[in-house]
């Protein structure tokens, strides 16, 4: 696939094929969706099995889990504060399946669902309606001062309000885009790289051969490096959420 | 104060001595480290708001018939909006304890 012809085909790894043949072709049931549901289960499990023995101290599961779940408390309580706590099994849930999902995404033969922008916007759109909900509940229509800051003249209102409103209902673009192109490039750079090792190492022999060590060394730096992206990006994901949410329970 | 307390209270000293708890998360706004990261970013959040602008301003043309003002007002206003993203990315609003 990756070498045919001389072209780089960097893109057809995105591309969503039934799992399983036909039987996944009869329920719609692409291979991004066997890897979302994949993650679901490895979270559970490393959360099931991670906190079953309770030990005071902890194996590598139980640490791994632990260190998880304190890292997004961490995030959650510096950012809403006290009453962040109410929202924490939310942005939990969020992190470890974009952690998850980023993460899969890097093993041989696997499929990144965080590269496709429905699935990113999926998830961005439920954080946007979740903020906006959690803000209309706690403060009522003054929620609508939100897109008015305080202390500014009322003849500028015509020109700020509008402003806000786009600002406010850009934030799930900026949210989703960020993960998805990132992804989408990490990946692209990745596939670039390999296809170049194939074509110099099958083109001149020993000197080819030798050639090719230097996409190859890139390659394996990439890698590291796409490992740091995948935590970074689930991490910006977490952090922009509790943000929301900070806005959305303190209001100003 | 028991003994429990105690060793928590001495175990929290110890760390904050050897430098392990670190204060919560000091970056601005969940900016992300190095200069690649944070010019990305703002470019998402420019792009972003004038792609919001500009779907409103073309959807109010389409309803209301008055191609192409409407766009042309909320192209401007998008653009305003993405360049206020950016203000708010490094001036986060009063009050949000970072």
């Amino acid at each position: 696939m990756a070498a045919e012809g001389k072209a780089i085909d960097a893109l057809s790894q995105f591309e969503l094929v039934p799992f399983m043949g036909a039987l996944g072709e009869s329920v719609r049931f692409s291979q991004s969706n066997a890897h979302m549901l994949l993650a679901f289960g490895l979270i559970t499990a490393l959360m099931m099995w991670g906190t079953a023995k309770r030990s005071i101290v902890p194996g590598r599961l139980q640490a791994l889990a632990e260190s998880g779940y304190e890292f997004v408390h961490g995030i959650v309580t510096g950012q809403v504060g006290d009453q962040g706590k109410r929202y924490f099994p939310f942005v939990f849930s969020i992190f470890m399946f974009v952690l998850f999902g980023n993460m899969i995404g890097l093993l041989p033969y696997a499929f990144t669902f965080t590269s496709h922008i429905a699935v990113t916007f999926a998830l961005a759109a439920l954080v946007f309606v979740v903020v906006t909900v959690v803000a209309l509940a706690i403060h009522g229509t003054h929620f609508f001062s939100y897109f008015f800051p305080e202390g500014a003249p009322k003849a500028l209102a015509p020109l700020i309000i509008p402003i806000e409103i786009i600002s406010y209902l850009s934030r799930p673009i900026s949210l989703s885009v960020r993960l998805f192109a990132n992804m989408v490039a990490g990946h692209v750079m990745l596939k670039v790289f390999a296809t170049f090792v194939v074509m110099i190492g099958s083109a001149a022999g020993v000197l080819g051969l030798i050639g090719a060590v230097l996409p190859m060394a890139m390659n394996v730096a990439l890698v590291g490096f796409e490992i740091l992206v995948a935590f970074l990006q689930a991490y910006v994901f977490a952090i922009l959420t509790s943000i929301y949410l900070h806005d959305a329970v303190h209001l100003h | 104060m028991n003994e429990r307390d105690d060793f928590e209270r001495r175990l929290r000293e110890a760390r904050t001595r050897q430098g392990l708890d670190k204060p919560a998360e000091d970056a601005k706004g969940g900016l992300p480290p190095g200069p690649m990261g944070i010019g990305f970013r703002v470019g998402v959040e420019l792009v972003s708001a004038l792609v919001v602008g500009v779907g409103i301003g073309l959807l109010l043309d389409r309803w209301l018939g008055t191609k192409p003002w409407l766009f042309l007002l909320f192209f401007v206003a998008g653009a305003a909006a993405g360049i206020m993203n950016i203000y708010r990315l490094f001036n986060p609003r009063s009050g949000r304890k970072i």
